[in-house]
């Protein structure tokens, strides 16, 4: 069990499962976990809201359950579902030994062993090594209905089966929501989480997680790719490269064994770090030279 | 980002209070937090301890602010709060209306004036009596929602061209809390619903994983699709104090996500067509009217509202104006042009939408005739002419803008008009 007694211990914690975090993203996962709050992480795709719920799970020790949103997600692939298939075979191997009790029958069938478990459930469950991690990623794409159940099942950690009862976590899990923002999340849910913006990282930050991420990428090349990257995320893009496609992109290189970067690189490579047309046409020819140009004047003087 | 100055603060009950009161500063500055953050802010600071100010800046961050457009302001409102108490007095007498010509001279960074006068506000400058500042024990500010019922009434009608700066600054935050509701389109694709059509498809794929039991039956509706705005905003002198409101307005519409219109297109003429909507995505309204008026050079010229409209039915009309968009027109209709270009060029605009609303803040004065030549020709391709001078004229346009049979005061002119020739 790692120590998480303070902001510098759980930026530690992280830091050890190769998530590089800020000062502000520490603060905001170390309140969560001491006051047992749900944690709702808002950014642009690619900046590693997903990844900071797997780095904790790794970290602490804990099982990690993953709901993934879609619109038309109902509570019978988010919490449970009864066994439908096995149910009705028991009901068969009944009748054809005859002889059991109606009531027997009945208590047998709608019991655990034909309740199918979906990840709310689950989260719910104890665990031997502590309440597991709760991931809700995507939330802005399931429809407002269901944002209205989680708000019930993450201020209770207790959801309802009529056949069984309430089924309450005895440790409530630990809660990380994430959403691209494609919708607004009604202010009721967020009101309940913590929340937190995650923004593009800086120069350095970004340089520690390339180092994490793919540390066979020489510092030269590292440098020169974080600076690219930084330089493009000023442009006018329709959609600026995230931290992912960065590593992507430095993996790109190594695997063509490039050394340092040069246009044509940049040219053979651009699919990597930019994924529309549109941008990838705004970056051919002059332009690429220019931000690369750019992006090694800003290296200089360091 | 703060700038993170060493903090000098009293002793905890007190930091409790200060927190609450700096709550209200946020809510002031428009940042939507109830009493529960406060109480949530509280805890989350008592377990973060209290030692750097980095760190108490983002405990507190985590708690009151949820939406990414309120960053800027929070780190505004906590730069200018949680530094030492006597600074606050220089601010609040910088205020005053003696050195405020020198304070207007400097451009201020985006949201720094909103956060500035919402710690300000009700605020007077300390009178020359009162104690020093090491010996004052209160160091919270009181801030006092003055805007009672009756008189919001009252400013809602009050024309924007006889406002205050001050009122002026009122009207912006209460133009920014107005909805533009819209009611949705259906559209042929249908979706998963909990009721409406059977959904043959899905019952069927539901019956096959239960070995061919059919259990529930699956439903489907139509899914809705919301139809886009147009907005074509004059921005010519005649027009200027209005365009101006207009354009908050417009920012925060096309910034209400989940709030219905798939995309607002903003347009701006005087004398040339100008399309601002990447500028108004900006979510910092300051930093967005900035970027639209660097955009728009034609602010407070002339203006050739025919031209302007051709410009739109050639080179846009068709890229913006499918699927059932909505055009809301704001202009005076004061045009020194062609009259039958004009009509001309009104008539493919009314054809090619869903819906075409006029805004013409003229209509203000009760004895409104259409008399200008513009007016004439634009009037009879319009499919509802209303009055867009006060807040009040815009939350009735709020009020009727997704009712197809509403007219405006159309039928009214048009009368006029009939009995003039």
């Amino acid at each position: 069990m790692s120590d998480t007694s303070n902001i510098d211990a759980v930026q530690k914690m992280l830091a050890d499962q190769g998530y590089v975090c800020g000062r502000a993203l520490g603060t905001v996962v170390f309140l969560a976990l001491r006051l047992g709050r749900p944690l709702f992480l808002e950014g642009e795709a690619g900046v590693g809201k997903t990844e900071i719920a797997k780095a904790l799970a790794a970290g602490l020790n804990r099982r990690l359950i993953r709901l993934q949103c879609y619109e038309g997600l109902d509570a019978a692939s988010a919490v449970y579902e009864w066994n439908f298939p096995a149910q009705m075979v028991a009901i068969r191997t009944a009748e054809a030994a005859g002889g059991t009790k109606r009531a027997d029958l009945q208590a047998e069938l709608f019991s655990d062993e034909y309740l199918v478990e979906r990840p709310l459930l689950q989260a719910m469950r104890p665990d031997e090594n502590g309440a597991p991690v709760l991931l809700i990623d995507e939330v802005d794409r399931t429809d407002e209905p269901f944002e209205a159940f989680l708000l019930e099942a993450l201020s209770d950690f207790q959801v309802t089966i009529p056949e069984l009862g309430s089924i309450k976590a005895p440790e409530p899990p630990i809660v990380v929501l994430t959403s691209n923002r494609t919708r607004e999340v009604h202010d009721a849910l967020k009101r309940r989480c913590l929340y937190h913006w995650v923004d593009y990282p800086d120069f350095d930050r970004e340089m520690e997680i390339l180092h994490a991420r793919a540390p066979e990428a020489s510092d030269a090349l590292s440098r020169e790719v974080v600076a690219f990257v930084q330089q493009l995320r000023t442009e006018d893009l329709f959609k600026k490269p995230g931290v992912a496609e960065t590593i992507d992109w430095a993996k790109c290189l190594l695997a063509l064994d490039m050394i340092n970067l040069s246009p044509e690189a940049i040219a053979d490579t651009l699919g990597a770090i930019l994924k529309y047309q549109d941008d990838i046409q705004k970056l051919q020819g002059s332009e690429a030279k220019r931000i690369l140009d750019q992006a090694k004047a800003s290296l200089e003087p360091a | 980002m703060a700038e993170h100055l060493p903090l000098d603060l009293p002793e905890d009950p007190k930091l409790a209070g200060n927190i609450t009161h700096f709550a209200r500063a946020l809510r002031k500055a428009g940042l939507p937090i109830g009493p529960g953050r406060v109480v949530d802010a509280i805890a989350a600071v008592e377990a973060a301890g209290f030692t750097s100010r980095r760190d108490f800046y983002w405990t507190l961050h985590a708690c009151f602010v949820n939406r990414p457009e309120h960053r800027t302001v929070f780190a505004q409102v906590f730069r200018l709060y949680w530094r030492d108490p006597r600074y606050l007095e220089h601010m609040m007498a910088a205020l005053t209306p003696m050195v405020r010509g020198v304070q207007e001279d400097r451009a201020p960074q985006a949201a720094e004036k909103r956060a500035a006068e919402a710690l300000l506000h009700g605020a007077d400058a300390p009178a020359p009596n009162q104690p020093e500042p090491g010996e004052d024990e209160e160091t919270a500010i009181e801030i006092d929602a003055s805007l009672t019922m009756s008189k919001e009434e009252k400013f809602k009608n009050l024309d924007f061209e006889q406002m205050s700066t001050a009122e002026m600054e009122a009207a912006k935050r209460m133009l920014a809390r107005i909805e533009l509701p819209v009611d949705p389109i259906r559209s042929r694709r249908t979706m998963a619903a909990v009721r409406g059509r059977v959904d043959p498809a899905r019952t069927l794929r539901a019956a096959m994983r239960r070995g061919g039991e059919m259990r529930d039956i699956a439903w489907k509706a139509q899914r809705p699709r919301w139809p886009n705005l147009i907005v074509l905003c004059d921005i010519s002198g005649s027009m200027s104090q209005y365009s101006r409101l207009i354009l908050h307005f417009l920012h925060a519409v096309s910034n209400a996500k989940g709030a219905g219109w798939a995309k607002v297109h903003a347009f701006t003429f005087g004398t040339r067509l100008t399309n601002i909507t990447r500028h108004l995505q900006q979510r910092d309204v300051d930093a967005a009217l900035k970027a639209a008026g660097a955009e728009a050079q034609d602010w407070e010229g002339g203006t050739r509202i025919g031209r302007c409209i051709e410009d739109f039915n050639r080179d846009w009309s068709r890229r913006v104006t499918g699927q059932g968009a909505v055009v809301l027109l704001i202009t005076d209709g004061l045009d020194r042009d062609d009259p039958e270009a004009l009509g001309r060029q009104m008539q493919r605009l009314h054809l090619s939408t869903r819906r075409l609303i006029w805004l013409n803040p003229l209509l203000r004065f009760d004895g409104f005739a259409p008399k200008a030549q513009g007016i004439t020709a634009m009037l009879p391709h319009v499919d509802s002419f209303r009055a867009g001078h006060s807040i009040a004229s815009l939350e009735a346009l709020a009020d009727v803008i997704s009712r197809r049979e509403d007219v405006g005061e159309k039928d009214r002119l048009l009368k006029a008009l009939g009995a003039r020739i």
